[in-house]
């Protein structure tokens, strides 16, 4: 500590009421810091200056930039199957419980009938089309529940749980499609 | 709500669409219509002044904006580099660019170790800090660089991370007691609780992860982010720490904590190898089994 600092700090605590009549050792004194704190309220500084100066700034690129990984891929996937998954549950389900109304034909033995009569192209890429949505969002379904368990989460674990389900979903779907 | 938002900010062409149908929430429109970035075959190519016969010429593309011309958009500069008089890291390409030939690129840096955090950025599309990334040496691959994904741009590679600081102090990053030390001078833990914090007290706040995080980047007025919920835990799981049920109950909404979707860019970008994403799945696992 330099010497005018010392001065001002043995200056200070000889003003204090208690500075003299208190015993404090030495060591404890040359530590104390007499900081200066000033409050900034935060509706002035934060508020006001902040969305004044957001008005002007850009916001940077971010979902077309980064690096496309299995990680943010394989999320978006997930939402993406859903969003399928659910939408043809509740249309199918709905159409299904209008049916007898409004006249359609959406029992089973009716539907088989009207598959088999298309050509062979539109009938596996149909089929691939409800697959692989379902079998995809439910085996990485399955890798959240493992998640949230807080197992496989480290870098290579998720990686390889990503393609794990990814092969799963291949073969699933596949056999889905021709064997099933 | 989160999938709308998305879209609305995706939607860079807004001058076609009636302003009613693309924001239905409080925003800040843009100065300008359009903030789309100019690429780099528009912009002009700052190059290295003397170049010698064996240079390995390497080219960088860097976001620019300057807060000076507020209705400019931002733009990618690039700038050529001799790989032989620069240094290893893309950091010291930075500062080489800034030292030699452009003065007025503008990034935030300090003690160049990756100890700071300071130079955290997006570079060939990743989060990372500038000090510890390696400038890949084949130089037929141009750089990209950016600055952290889904900020304000104050100017150039330098974010706003006001709001980032502000969820850090919401989450009382400070060990919080009521009872004294029973010895009266320190609060003791044993070497099991200690170990508890390994992977957690080592985080520097660079904010890499967060700005990593899609979630956090339609969701960050309310969602914490990855770093913040690692620090949150690392006050959670300390032994010493006496407001833990306190600190869970603030996390305990759909927001803080539960726009946490596991998609695991966290922990993939992390400069420093930290696993924010098992921290999060660690607190909400003590939230559902107590």
């Amino acid at each position: 500590m330099s010497a005018p600092r010392a001065l001002n700090l043995a200056l200070r605590r000889i003003a204090s009421p208690a500075g003299l009549t208190k015993f404090s050792p030495a060591g404890r004194l040359m530590q104390q810091r007499f900081a200066a704190t000033t409050t900034i309220s935060e509706k002035e500084a934060v508020n006001s200056i902040l969305a004044k100066q957001r008005l002007n700034r850009p916001v940077s690129p971010h979902l077309t930039i980064y690096k496309p990984q299995m990680t943010w891929l394989m999320s978006g996937l997930t939402r993406i199957t859903g969003l399928i998954v659910a939408t043809s549950f509740y249309v199918y389900g709905l159409s299904y419980l209008a049916a007898p109304t409004l006249g359609w034909h959406l029992e089973t033995p009716s539907l088989v009938a009207a598959v088999a009569a298309w050509p062979v192209v539109v009938k596996v890429t149909a089929k691939l089309a409800i697959a692989v949505p379902f079998f995809y969002h439910s085996f990485n379904g399955v890798r959240h529940l493992v998640w949230d368990f807080g197992k496989g989460m480290t870098n290579q674990a998720v990686v390889r749980g990503g393609w794990v389900v990814i092969a799963l979903t291949a073969a699933s779907s596949l056999w889905a499609t021709f064997l099933a | 709500m989160a999938s709308t938002r998305a879209l609305a900010r995706l939607a860079t062409r807004r001058t076609t669409v009636p302003a009613v149908w693309t924001r239905s929430f409080a925003s800040v429109e843009p100065a300008s219509p359009s903030r789309s970035t100019i690429p780099e075959s528009k912009t002009s190519t700052v190059k290295e002044p003397a170049t010698e016969k064996d240079a390995k010429i390497k080219t960088f593309h860097v976001y620019r904006w300057n807060p000076d011309e507020p209705t400019s958009k931002p733009r990618m500069q690039s700038y050529t580099l001799d790989l032989n008089k620069t240094g290893p890291m893309m950091l010291d390409a930075l500062i080489r660019i800034k030292n030699e030939t452009d003065p007025t690129l503008t990034f935030r840096r300090s003690c160049r170790e990756g100890i700071c955090g300071s130079c955290a950025m997006n570079i060939d599309g990743v989060n990372t800090l500038a000090c510890l990334c390696r400038i890949p040496t084949d130089t037929t691959k141009e750089s990209r660089i950016y600055p952290l994904p889904h900020t304000y741009v104050v100017k150039d590679l330098v974010p706003d991370l006001t709001n980032f600081y502000k969820q850090y102090r919401s989450i009382k990053p400070y060990l919080q007691r009521d009872t004294p030390p029973p010895d009266g001078r320190e609060n003791r833990q044993s070497k099991a609780d200690r170990k508890k914090l390994d992977g957690l007290y080592e985080c520097i706040l660079c904010a890499c992860c967060s700005t990593s995080c899609p979630s956090y980047w339609w969701n960050q007025e309310e969602y914490l982010g990855p770093a913040v919920l690692l620090q949150s835990y690392r006050w959670i799981a300390d032994s010493r720490d006496e407001r833990t049920a306190e600190r869970k109950d603030a996390l305990n909404n759909s927001m803080s904590l539960y726009r946490c979707h596991t998609i695991m860019n966290c922990s993939r970008t992390c400069p420093k190898g930290l696993n924010p994403g098992l921290a999060i799945a660690e607190i909400k696992k003590s939230m559902a089994f107590t």
